[in-house]
């Protein structure tokens, strides 16, 4: 169960927050002009990774504001947390 | 009651407070401080139970949480029995009634028994290999497998005790109340940091509290008394907490700790009345210490489960501290020093050792340099190869060991003994180090798997036995130095302490002892509580199994409530000497919470009943009770289902109430629909983007229905959206979608178009929502705002008006979800009972008539209108559900707009929404019944049925259903098979009521 310190509040108990998935999955701008298969990708396509990963979170029990997260998931570290639109630490 | 098993001389026990208790209803008397294992074996009952498959007579073995045969039922009331409750650590109270687990109809005499004669037949795998075949037969077998699975009886009627859950945060969490757990406790106190230590027991000190014997000094003083003036002083620090009989289940990441605090299990039942039994500690720890110790293992050869077989440190124990002789002629069998500690034990309280059985062969410690001056026997070099008994153990037979230890030589002697205490080594617990993703490193010299320092989480320490220091010494000064770094302390005063003990110096370690007999003719008991045996591992290896977790789950071996504590290195052990492996190259299996079982109350706390869920009730909730509606549960909403009249059935009320509706006037409280408040410069856009059709052009007081789509293009969410003003929307949504809606929008909003200028407000409890629906809506609603222009050019379908109710605000909209004429009304919910009751009241003379959901669905049904969740699943379109119309072609884009032209979303064999009409109109179908086309076989499923109702007003039934190419289908004939008959359909248009929509206007 970690600790999450959420960039408008503070730490707080994993509890009060939700993941969302993947971090850096922008929505297409033009979804029209995709192949099939340019779309599956952005709509189906997330990694994986054991180890250091990319994650959105939204402190849904909380202020409810949406952010990025850099987490390992091999032992639950998170390295970095920083708000929607800004850019990801570099490792 | 025979007392010649109780000796005088200790302080742990009062015994001046005799207690009296029931054992397989027999009364017995114990002395305060007895566990119920102590004090029936003060009485001498060693028999407490029956093993789980052999069902072999097995007695108390340990005397603490690791106890794999001690295991009974607590009580028989039936709300407040408690099985599998280890005897090691019940605290006897007075009025206690305990009761043997698995045996029937006694433990004395038990017919399960006669598995144990069957045991050649009984392997590894048995169940598995045997009941395979013929398959058929599974459901006739599966009655007795069931009858014989299982330990004790769980409660048969709701827990009556109450639980708490508490969280606790502290600088530094110190698990175990030994001596290294004091001194880290101390130096962390001393320090000034807020500490909390945790021990299972209700003493503190650990195995050195008893520990006397004049070997074991600390500053010139035996290391109990010295320990014990550490513990006085500690108690006095006010930054220390101490929980007692606390037992830590679970280390979770983030120093994230659940502990169990019993409170009142210690207590006769009158003492327990008003008081919480348990409470869940929820601790969050800056660092923590774990000073778990460790347990003694047990040795392998066969017939090593007879009751009168005990571990060697528990005799100890029970003799030192509880003052019980275990035996009145008592033989040790060991590997290591541990057993003469016990020896001098037992000496010095007039017990007779008989003999001393070591593996080893020479040992010259001081402990082993003292036993041999008090003229025991000890035998070096020498294993036991059988013991004898039935009911308890009375004598064992001895062998010397072959110089590799492989195999026993010369003749065997036997000895008579009433009690056999074994010791196999130690092994630290390192449960919780590695639950917290701590990893293991394995020490070859005495076989213990020890925390690798640099492969520890999270800010931890382990120290003591479960850092594997067994020897006093090295406890006191490795917790010292560890603790001083770890929690960064100046000098202290335990850096220099003068400290004797013995050391051990011979080392010799056989998992599996030989025996003059093949291995197929003994029974060397690995794991007591499950009744695997050695030879089970080995059958599982030859038959393939090379993975410790496979092997575990084919032998159940380490797989019962006491999770292998006793048997699982030495499962290791005999897995690596059989394969040849390295048992650090093996590893162990996975070490999961909790530590030891928990109750389910402690796990729920308070969370039961009325406050298992939060229960969201309207604001007219209190008229719908004093009018006899039925509720149904719509996520945590209580919603009216329907209102029964003189004893109706709900079919006939919601007969009735749809009639009613219909031809004159209905009311329904649709207050839990989800309602968003959208408001900013950018909401036409932003309903543009989320809603698939046009919403730009949408004129201020008109309102529109809008589908919901994931990116997926699956329909989501429906509802109708309202322009109160420029800049200004009401969404509502679907009941049980409220707040995934909400989420989901400002999830889009945040991060994909922050651009937008839009703020969402949930209002769904601040207005409540009622709905008049019907021919005579119109006049009701006259009656209650006189001044309302009603007419059709004015306040057409598919528009609002503010209005006022007296002084209080309203939205009054003109949508209807009945096809009927209808209004709805929206106020702030703390007037929404006066308004309901005037509309009720206004109403009378029209016969409105309150209906509650399932009305609401077959009103809805009947004009073909789909209720997302129900007629939907996630897995529909909108073309599928036939709602081609509301997707804005021209739109460029909208939430799930792509994903309505891949190759999968226009496939024309996809499922699509359909009317059903049953041949015979009065045949009502059953909601999720399949839908085929010929019943011959193989029959190929083409959809099924979502939604059903007997249609009132069409006088016949109606059905949506989901259909493979409905679209295509329609006039075509399908069957609905049954268990007793199948019915015939025909597919039809969804809309089966007023398809011109001319009632809306009516």
């Amino acid at each position: 169960m970690f600790i999450i310190n959420c960039p408008y509040c503070g730490e707080r108990d994993q509890t009060e927050f939700s993941c969302g998935g993947e971090a850096h999955i922008e929505r297409p701008k033009q979804p029209t002009e995709l192949s099939d298969d340019q779309w599956a990708e952005y709509l189906f396509m997330r990694k994986n990774i054991k180890g250091i990963q990319f994650e959105r979170w939204n402190h849904i029990h909380g202020c409810r504001k949406w952010f990025n997260v850099v987490r390992d998931t091999s032992n639950d570290k998170i390295h970095a947390v920083y708000k929607m639109g800004e850019r990801p630490p570099v490792k | 009651m025979s007392n010649n098993l109780r000796i005088n001389k200790n302080n742990f026990i009062d015994h001046t407070v005799r207690i009296s208790f029931k054992f397989n209803g027999k009364k017995l008397f114990g002395y305060k401080g007895d566990t119920l294992a102590s004090a029936l074996l003060a009485n001498n009952i060693h028999l407490v139970g029956r093993s789980f498959k052999y069902h072999r007579p097995r007695g108390i073995m340990t005397c603490g949480s690791e106890e794999p045969n001690a295991i009974v039922q607590v009580g028989n009331d039936p709300a407040l029995t408690d099985p599998n409750v280890r005897a090691t650590e019940i605290e006897l109270y007075e009025g206690l009634e305990a009761f043997s687990q698995n045996c029937w109809p006694s433990v004395n005499f038990d017919i399960g028994g006669i598995n144990n004669l069957l045991s050649p037949l009984l392997p590894a795998g048995f169940y598995y290999k045997t009941f395979m075949w013929p398959a058929s037969f599974w459901e006739k077998y599966e009655f007795f497998i069931r009858h014989s699975a299982g330990l004790g009886k769980s409660p048969t009627k709701p827990d009556q005790d109450l639980y708490d859950h508490q969280y606790v945060h502290c600088d530094v969490l110190v698990i175990g109340g030994g001596i290294s757990g004091i001194l880290s406790a101390k130096l962390s106190a001393e320090k000034g940091l807020n500490t909390m230590l945790i021990d299972d027991k209700n003493y503190l000190g650990g195995s050195t509290i008893y520990q006397d014997d004049d070997i074991f000094r600390i500053d010139n003083e035996t290391s109990n008394v010295w320990l014990k003036n550490q513990i006085e002083e500690l108690k006095k620090k006010p930054n220390l907490t101490i929980k007692n009989r606390t037992s830590v289940a679970a280390f979770h990441g983030y120093n994230y700790l659940l502990a169990r605090e019993n409170l009142t299990d210690h207590l006769s039942g009158n003492e327990r009345k008003e008081k919480i039994r348990q409470r869940l500690l929820k601790i969050r720890a800056k660092k923590v210490v774990i000073a778990t110790g460790a347990i003694e293992r047990p040795l392998i050869f066969s017939n090593n489960d007879r009751p009168g077989i005990i571990l060697s440190s528990s005799i100890k124990k029970y003799i030192d501290y509880y003052g019980v002789k275990t035996g009145e002629s008592i033989s040790l069998f060991t590997n290591n020093d541990s057993a003469y500690e016990t020896a001098i034990s037992l000496n010095k309280s007039g017990v007779k050792v008989k003999v001393i059985i070591d593996i080893r062969e020479n040992s010259n410690s001081i402990l082993s340099q003292k036993i041999e001056k008090t003229g025991i026997k000890i035998l070096r070099g020498y294993t036991i190869t059988n013991t004898d008994g039935y009911k308890r153990i009375n004598s064992i037979e001895v062998m010397k060991l072959s110089k590799d230890g492989g195999s026993v030589v010369g003749n065997k002697i036997t000895y008579k003994c009433d009690c056999l205490g074994i010791s196999g080594g130690w092994t630290p617990m390192v449960h919780l180090f590695t639950q917290s993703g701590g990893k293991l490193k394995f020490r070859n010299n005495d076989n213990v798997f020890i925390p690798d320092e640099n492969k520890t989480p999270s800010e931890q320490i382990s120290v003591g036995s479960s850092n594997g220091d067994f020897e006093l010494d090295d406890v006191i000064n490795n917790t010292v130095k560890n603790i001083k770094i770890f929690l960064g302390l100046d000098k202290n005063n335990y850096e220099n302490l003068d400290i004797k003990c013995s050391k051990e110096k011979q080392k010799r370690n056989i998992w599996l002892l030989p025996s003059n007999k093949p291995i197929s003719k003994t029974k060397p008991f690995l794991d007591f509580q499950n009744d695997s045996t050695a030879k089970d591992v080995k059958l599982a290896l030859r038959e393939g199994f090379k993975s410790i977790e496979h092997v575990k789950r084919y032998t159940t071996t380490g797989m019962g409530t006491d999770q292998g504590k006793l048997s699982n290195m030495h499962a290791l052990g005999i897995i690596a000497d059989t394969t040849g492996t390295n048992m650090g190259e093996l590893g162990t299996t996975t070490f999961r919470p909790p530590y030891t079982p928990l109750t389910f109350g402690a796990i729920v706390g308070r969370n039961v009943g009325e406050f298992f869920d939060h229960t969201r009730r309207t604001a007219i909730h209190d008229w719908h009770v004093e009018n006899k509606a039925e509720f149904e549960n719509v996520g945590q909403w209580k919603r009216p289902w329907y209102f029964p009249k003189n004893g109706e059935t709900m079919y006939q009320a919601v007969q009735r109430e749809s009639k009613a509706a219909r031809e004159s006037a209905g009311i329904l409280d649709a207050s839990t629909l989800g309602k968003i408040d959208i408001q900013g410069e950018d909401a036409s856009e932003f309903l543009n983007r989320v809603y698939t059709n046009a919403w730009s052009k949408l004129s201020i007081g008109k309102c529109r229905y809008g589908l919901m789509l994931n990116e997926d293009g699956m329909v989501y969410d429906d509802g109708v959206t309202t322009r109160l003003g420029e800049n200004h929307y009401i969404m509502t949504t679907t009941t049980g979608g409220a707040a995934n809606v909400l989420s989901k929008l400002e999830d889009y909003l945040q991060t994909e178009w922050p651009e937008l200028n839009v703020y969402l407000t949930t209002v769904t409890d601040q207005y409540s929502t009622m709905s008049i629906c019907g021919p005579n809506s119109k006049k009701i609603i006259k009656k209650i705002i006189p001044s309302l222009d009603l007419s059709d050019e004015s306040f057409p379908h598919m528009s609002f008006k503010n209005s006022k109710i007296d002084n209080v605000n309203c939205r009054i909209m003109r949508i209807s979800f009945t096809g009927e004429h209808s209004y709805e009304i929206n106020v702030q919910s703390n007037y929404a009972k006066d308004v309901w009751e005037r509309c009720i009241e206004a109403g009378k003379e029209f016969n409105i008539t309150p209906y509650g959901t399932e009305t609401m669905h077959l009103l809805r049904a009947e004009k073909g209108f789909i209720i997302t969740g129900q007629d939907t699943d996630g897995t529909l379109t909108p073309s599928d559900l036939q709602m081609d119309w509301i997707i804005g072609k021209k739109k460029y884009d909208f939430i799930g707009k792509r994903s309505l032209y891949r190759s999968d979303t226009i496939r024309e064999d996809r499922k699509q929404l359909v009317g059903l009409l049953t041949d015979d109109p009065k045949e009502v179908l059953e909601e999720g019944a399949q839908l085929v086309e010929s019943l011959e076989k193989p029959i190929d499923m083409l959809g099924h049925v979502t939604s059903s109702y007997f249609s009132p007003n069409l006088n016949k039934s109606i059905a949506l259903a989901i259909v493979r190419s409905g679209k295509k289908l329609k006039g075509k004939k399908l069957i609905v098979p049954m268990e007793n008959k199948n019915i015939n359909v025909t597919i039809t248009d969804t809309v089966f009521y007023d398809k011109e929509n001319k009632r809306l206007n009516a």
